[in-house]
C-alpha cells in the first residue's frame, strides 16, 4: 500500500474569531478485517483508528473511527480562529504510524 | 463442444474466480443487531435517560452504493466552556461491528458537527447519541435503505 497522504482544504487567512469548515481526506483502504483472501485467510484489520486536530498545541476534537469508515476516509469538521496560528491534523493508524498535516492560518 | 473446451473453461474459470473474488469482500462475521447497539450505548450510559432531540443526523434514504454513504450530523450546542457537547456516538444496527465512530468535542470547536463517509452491509438503522457538558444524553436514529447491485435492499 503507498503511503498514506492526508489532503486538507482550509482557508489560509480568516477574521478573528471566524469559523471555518475544513475538509479532510486520507488514502487509506480502512481494511476492515472482514475479508479473506484466495486461500482464505482473513485479511488482517488495518485502519486509520483516531483522528485529532488541535490549533496551537490545544484539542480541538478527536474523532474514533471504527470498521464502518469508508476506505480513503473523509471527514469535515469546522474549527475557529481566535487568532494566527498552526492547526495540526493527525490520523492514527492501527499500526501506530502517524500521519500530520500542519496549517497555518493567518487572521488579518 | 469439444472444439471449444479451451474457450469455455477458460471463461467459465474467470467466472468462477471472479465470483470467488466478489464473495471474499462480503463480511464474514454476523450482523451487529439492535441489541447489540443497545447494549453498546448501556456501556456509556447505562444510567441515563436517552432523551429525543438535539441531533439532526443526515443519511440518504436510500443508499445507491453501501460502500461510501455520506453522513453528517450537528448537535444543537452554545459550545461555551460551560454547556458544550462532549461526546457523539454513531452506531450501526446492521453491520458486523455495532460502532461507526465516536467523537469527542472541546469548547474549542465552534459547532459540535462532522460529515464522514460510511459503509453499510446492508439496510438498517443508524443511531447517534449525544453527551453533553451537563450529563444530559441524547439519541436519534435514522434508517437508510441500500441497493447493492441494482436490487432492492
Amino acid at each position: 500500500m503507498a503511503t498514506p497522504t492526508p489532503r486538507v482544504r482550509m482557508p489560509a487567512t480568516a477574521k478573528a474569531g471566524e469559523v471555518i469548515e475544513v475538509k479532510t481526506l486520507i488514502s487509506h483502504e480502512m481494511e476492515s478485517g472482514q475479508r479473506k483472501d484466495a486461500s482464505g485467510n482473513v485479511i488482517p484489520r488495518k485502519i486509520i483508528k483516531q483522528f485529532t486536530a488541535t490549533f496551537n498545541g490545544k484539542e480541538i476534537l478527536r474523532a474514533d473511527w471504527y470498521t464502518s469508515v469508508s476506505a480513503n476516509p473523509y471527514q469535515s469538521f469546522f474549527v475557529k480562529v481566535p487568532e494566527t496560528g498552526t492547526f495540526v491534523f493527525s490520523w492514527l493508524d492501527d499500526d501506530g504510524s502517524v500521519y500530520k498535516s500542519e496549517h497555518k492560518v493567518t487572521v488579518g | 463442444m469439444s472444439g471449444s473446451l479451451t474457450a469455455s473453461t477458460r471463461r467459465d474459470f474467470m467466472m468462477f474466480a471472479a465470483a470467488g473474488a466478489a464473495l471474499t469482500l462480503l463480511p464474514l462475521a454476523a450482523s451487529a443487531t439492535p441489541q447489540q447497539v443497545t447494549d453498546e450505548i448501556k456501556k456509556l450510559y447505562a444510567d441515563k435517560k436517552l432523551a429525543d432531540g438535539k441531533i439532526k443526523l443526515d443519511l440518504p434514504s436510500i443508499a445507491e452504493n453501501g460502500l461510501v454513504v455520506p453522513l453528517a450530523f450537528e448537535v444543537e450546542s452554545p459550545m461555551t466552556d460551560k454547556d458544550f457537547v462532549k461526546a457523539v456516538h454513531l452506531y450501526s444496527e446492521g453491520n458486523p461491528v455495532p460502532q461507526v465512530a465516536s467523537f469527542f468535542f472541546t469548547p474549542l470547536a465552534p459547532k459540535a458537527a462532522a460529515s464522514i463517509r460510511i459503509r453499510l452491509a446492508q439496510s438498517q438503522n443508524i443511531v447517534a447519541v449525544a453527551e453533553m457538558s451537563n450529563g444530559d444524553v441524547f439519541i436519534t436514529r435514522k434508517e437508510v435503505k441500500v441497493t447493492i447491485g441494482g436490487c432492492g435492499g
